[in-house]
C-alpha cells in the first residue's frame, strides 16, 4: 500500500513539452512511473518522443484522460500559465493534480484551491512542492528516486530538499510514501491530510514530519495527531535561527510577531506526544528507536 | 513586500478609495512647501514600516505651512524602534467623529481571504480582537467569488456599522477588494477609516503588504521597493537573482533548498553554542541548478560580508548532481582567486556523491575541507569561525 499513488497510478504531464517538463517526464519514466501523455494547449496532435516513449500531447485535460484514462495529473507549468493549468485539471475532474511549479501569486493558488473545493473532484498537492514518491510503484515529481526504496515510514514535509535528506538518512529502512507539500502560503494537501493518510495506510508504520516556520499548519496538525494518529510520529521543524519578518526562500516560510515560530510548533509537536529532532540526522534517530532499526 | 504609508495611500486613490490630499517631503522645506500647496491645517506623519509611531511621536498636527516645516524637521531623522524616518507625509487635516477598522487579508489557516471590520478603529486592532472580539467581526471571503456589493453589505451588517454611513462603508470595501485583487495584495487594511463631521467615509491610514510573486504582471511594484533600507548584501544578492537574507552571526551559509538551508542555520547555531555562541551569517539557498557562476556569486556575496569568519557549504545532490556542485566550487574559487579568503566546510551527499567528493578532494584547494555529515560539517564550521 502507499498514499494517494500506487502502481496502478497513470500520469499525463502538464506543461511536458516545456524544458523542465521534458527534463522530469525522462526521470519520472526511468523511475517506473506509468507516463501516459502529456497537455500542452496549442500543442494537441503532436507524439513527442522521450527515451522511446511515444508520448501523446494534447490540448486539454479532459482530452488527455478521455483518451488515456490517466488519473494523475503532474503540473509543470510556468507562473503565469499555472493557474488556467490547474482550472483545466479540475475542470476535467482530475482526481489528483500534483503542482510543482514555483512562484505562483497566492491570489492565483488561492482561487484554484477554491474552485477545486466547489467541485469537490480534486485533490491538490502543492504548489511549490517537490511532488510525492512511493518507491517502486509510482513517483510523481521531481524527488529523486534513488535514494532508498520501499519500506514502513510514511513522511510528510514543507520542503523538498529536507525530504530528500530524511530520506538519505533512513534509506536502510524504506517508505511508504514520501509527500513534499509544499511551502506556499496557500496548499491543496497539508499536513494533517497525509497524517490521516498515512494512519490509514496498513503499510506504514510510523511517520516522519517536517515542518517549517510560517502559518500554523504544524499547530493544527499536533491537535490533529492527539486526536486521530496512534503510530507514532517523529517531527522536525526548520528555521529556529530565522529572524521576524524575512520570507526564508519559501513564500509561505515567514515568522510575523509571534506567530509561525519554529519554538511555537516545536512546544505545540511535543504537547501532542511527538518526539521532534533537534537535527534531521537526531529525527532520524528518533524514528531508529521506536522502529528498533 | 510591506508598503509605506504615502505609497498605500497613492494605491488606494489608483483604485477609487477615498483619501485626503497628501504629499511627502524628504526635507523641512519640502514640507512646507507640501502645507502651502494643501493648505489650512496639516497632518505631519512619519513614514516608516512600523507600528506604534503615533506614541513615539511620529505623528504631529500642524497649524499653518511655518509650523509643518517645523514638526516634519523635528520628525525626519527620528529613530522609531530602529527604523529612521526619512521620509513625512503632509496630509490635509480631517475634523474626526468616528473611527472604524477595515482590512481584507489571506488567512492562511483557512486558506481563503477574510475581511476584518469594527466600528471600533483608531486603536490597535489586536487589542480589540483580544478584550473584545465581539466587536470585531470577521467574515471570509470566497477567492473564486471576491466581494460583491451583497458581500459588501453583508459585512457592513455584521460588524454593524451606523445606518448613515453603511452604504459608504460598502462603496469603500468594493474599492478595497478592487485594491487587494488588483495589486495582488496579501493585507490591505484600514485604520483608522473615519467619518468626518460632514458625514464623508475617509481612509485616514493604511497599510498594505504586496506579493513578491506577482511581480511578473505587476510592473509597476518595482519602484515601489524602498532602495535605501535594503542591506547592500541583500540588494547585491537580489540583482543576482540569488535568495539571500543576512543575518548577524559569523557562519556563512550555501545551500540547496529553502528547507535544508534553514535546518542548516538551525544545525550551525547549535554547534555554535560549543564554540563561544558563534551563529550563522546568512541565509542563501542556491536553487536545484548549481552552477559555477551560481556558485562563484554565492561564495562572492558570502566573502564580501565582513562578518564572516568561516563558509559552510551543505548540498544535498537530488536533481542536481553533486560532481556539478563540486566542479562549481573549483571553478568558483578560480574566479575568485585572491578574493577568497575564508576557509570553507563542504558536506556533499547524494546524487554522485562520489565522484563530487573525488573532485575536491584533487582540486585539493587550501581554504577547502570536507566533511561526511551535515552536523559534523556544522561543527567544523562553527569551531573555524570561532578561531
Amino acid at each position: 500500500m502507499s498514499i494517494f499513488i500506487n502502481d496502478a497510478s497513470t500520469v499525463i504531464v502538464q506543461g511536458m513539452t516545456g524544458s523542465e517538463g521534458t527534463k522530469h517526464t525522462r526521470r519520472m519514466l526511468a523511475s517506473g512511473t506509468k507516463i501516459v501523455g502529456g497537455v500542452t494547449p496549442g500543442k494537441g496532435g503532436q507524439v513527442v518522443d522521450i527515451d522511446g516513449y511515444q508520448l501523446p500531447v494534447f490540448n486539454t485535460v479532459t482530452e488527455a484522460m478521455s483518451a488515456t484514462g490517466a488519473n494523475v495529473s503532474v503540473v509543470f507549468v510556468p507562473p503565469k500559465f499555472a493557474k488556467a493549468a490547474v482550472i483545466d485539471a479540475i475542470d476535467a475532474a482530475m482526481p489528483l493534480v500534483v503542482v510543482i511549479t514555483e512562484g505562483i501569486p497566492v491570489h492565483d493558488s488561492a482561487s484554484f484551491y477554491a474552485y477545486s473545493q466547489t467541485k469537490g473532484t480534486t485533490q491538490i498537492i502543492g504548489p511549490n512542492c517537490p511532488g510525492l514518491i512511493s518507491p517502486g510503484k509510482s513517483n510523481v515529481g521531481i524527488i529523486p528516486a534513488d535514494i532508498t526504496g520501499a519500506g514502513p515510514i510514511g513522511l510528510v514535509s514543507k520542503s523538498g530538499t529536507l525530504t530528500y535528506q530524511m530520506m538519505y538518512e533512513l534509506r536502510d529502512i524504506g517508505f511508504s510514501t514520501a509527500v513534499g507539500i509544499g511551502g506556499d502560503p496557500v496548499i491543496g494537501t497539508t499536513h494533517i491530510d497525509c497524517l490521516r493518510a498515512f494512519q490509514d495506510d496498513p503499510e506504514t508504520k510510523a511517520i516522519v514530519m517536517i515542518g517549517e516556520i510560517g502559518g500554523d499548519a504544524e499547530e493544527r496538525a499536533a491537535a490533529f495527531i492527539a486526536e486521530y494518529v496512534t503510530k507514532p510520529v517523529v517531527g522536525y521543524v526548520a528555521g529556529f535561527t530565522a529572524p521576524e519578518g524575512k520570507t526564508m526562500g519559501h513564500a509561505g516560510a515567514i515568522v510575523s510577531g509571534s506567530s509561525g515560530t519554529a519554538q511555537g510548533k516545536k512546544d505545540a509537536l511535543e504537547a501532542a506526544g511527538v518526539k521532534v529532532g533537534q537535527t534531521p540526522s537526531e529525527t532520524a534517530r528518533l524514528l531508529r528507536a521506536i522502529l528498533g532499526r | 513586500m510591506d508598503l509605506f504609508e504615502y505609497q498605500a495611500r497613492d494605491i488606494f486613490e489608483k483604485h477609487g478609495v477615498p483619501v485626503l490630499a497628501a504629499a511627502i517631503a524628504t526635507t523641512a522645506d519640502e514640507a512646507e512647501k507640501a502645507a502651502l500647496a494643501i493648505g489650512g491645517k496639516v497632518v505631519v506623519k512619519a513614514q516608516v514600516k512600523v507600528g506604534g509611531r503615533g506614541k513615539a511621536g511620529g505623528v504631529k498636527l500642524a497649524e499653518n505651512p511655518t509650523d509643518a516645516r517645523e514638526k516634519a524637521g523635528a520628525i525626519l531623522g527620528m529613530d522609531i524602534k530602529g527604523h529612521t524616518v526619512r521620509t513625512v507625509m503632509i496630509a490635509a487635516a480631517a475634523p474626526i467623529e468616528a473611527e472604524y477598522y477595515l482590512s481584507i487579508l489571506l488567512d492562511r489557516s483557512n486558506r481563503t481571504f477574510l475581511v476584518m471590520a469594527s466600528v471600533s478603529g483608531g486603536m490597535d486592532i489586536e487589542e480589540v480582537a483580544h478584550t473584545a472580539p465581539e466587536k470585531l467581526a470577521k467574515i471570509p471571503v470566497s477567492a473564486v467569488d471576491g466581494i460583491t456589493l451583497a458581500k459588501a453589505q453583508e459585512i457592513v451588517a455584521a460588524a454593524a456599522f451606523p445606518t448613515d454611513v453603511a452604504d459608504q462603508v460598502a462603496q469603500v470595501l468594493l474599492k478595497l477588494w478592487d485594491v487587494f485583487q488588483g495589486e495582488d495584495a496579501t493585507l490591505v487594511e484600514v485604520n483608522p477609516l473615519v467619518k468626518t463631521h460632514d458625514g464623508k467615509i475617509i481612509a485616514l491610514d493604511g497599510k498594505v503588504t504586496l506579493d513578491d510573486n506577482a511581480d511578473f504582471r505587476q510592473p509597476d511594484h518595482q519602484s515601489l521597493v524602498d532602495q535605501e533600507a535594503e542591506n547592500p548584501l541583500e540588494a547585491a544578492a537580489k540583482d543576482k537573482g540569488l535568495n539571500y537574507v543576512k543575518l548577524d552571526g559569523q557562519v556563512g551559509i550555501i545551500g540547496n533548498g529553502a528547507g535544508l538551508v534553514m535546518s542548516t542555520l538551525d544545525v550551525v547555531a547549535y554547534a555554535g553554542e560549543k564554540h563561544g555562541g558563534v551563529r550563522p551569517a546568512n541565509f542563501l539557498d542556491i536553487g536545484g541548478g548549481a552552477s559555477a557562476q551560481i556558485m562563484a556569486d554565492g561564495l562572492s556575496i558570502i566573502l564580501g560580508d565582513a562578518d564572516v569568519k568561516s563558509v559552510f557549504v551543505n548540498v544535498f545532490g537530488g536533481i542536481t548532481a553533486c560532481d556539478a556542485v563540486a566542479n562549481g566550487i573549483v571553478q568558483a574559487l578560480e574566479l575568485l582567486g585572491p578574493k577568497a579568503t575564508k576557509p570553507i566546510v563542504v558536506r556533499l551527499d547524494g546524487n554522485n556523491v562520489v565522484e563530487g567528493r573525488a573532485i575536491l578532494a584533487k582540486a585539493a584547494h587550501p581554504l577547502v575541507e570536507q566533511a561526511d555529515t551535515m552536523d559534523g560539517a556544522a561543527n567544523r564550521a562553527a569551531e573555524l569561525a570561532a578561531k
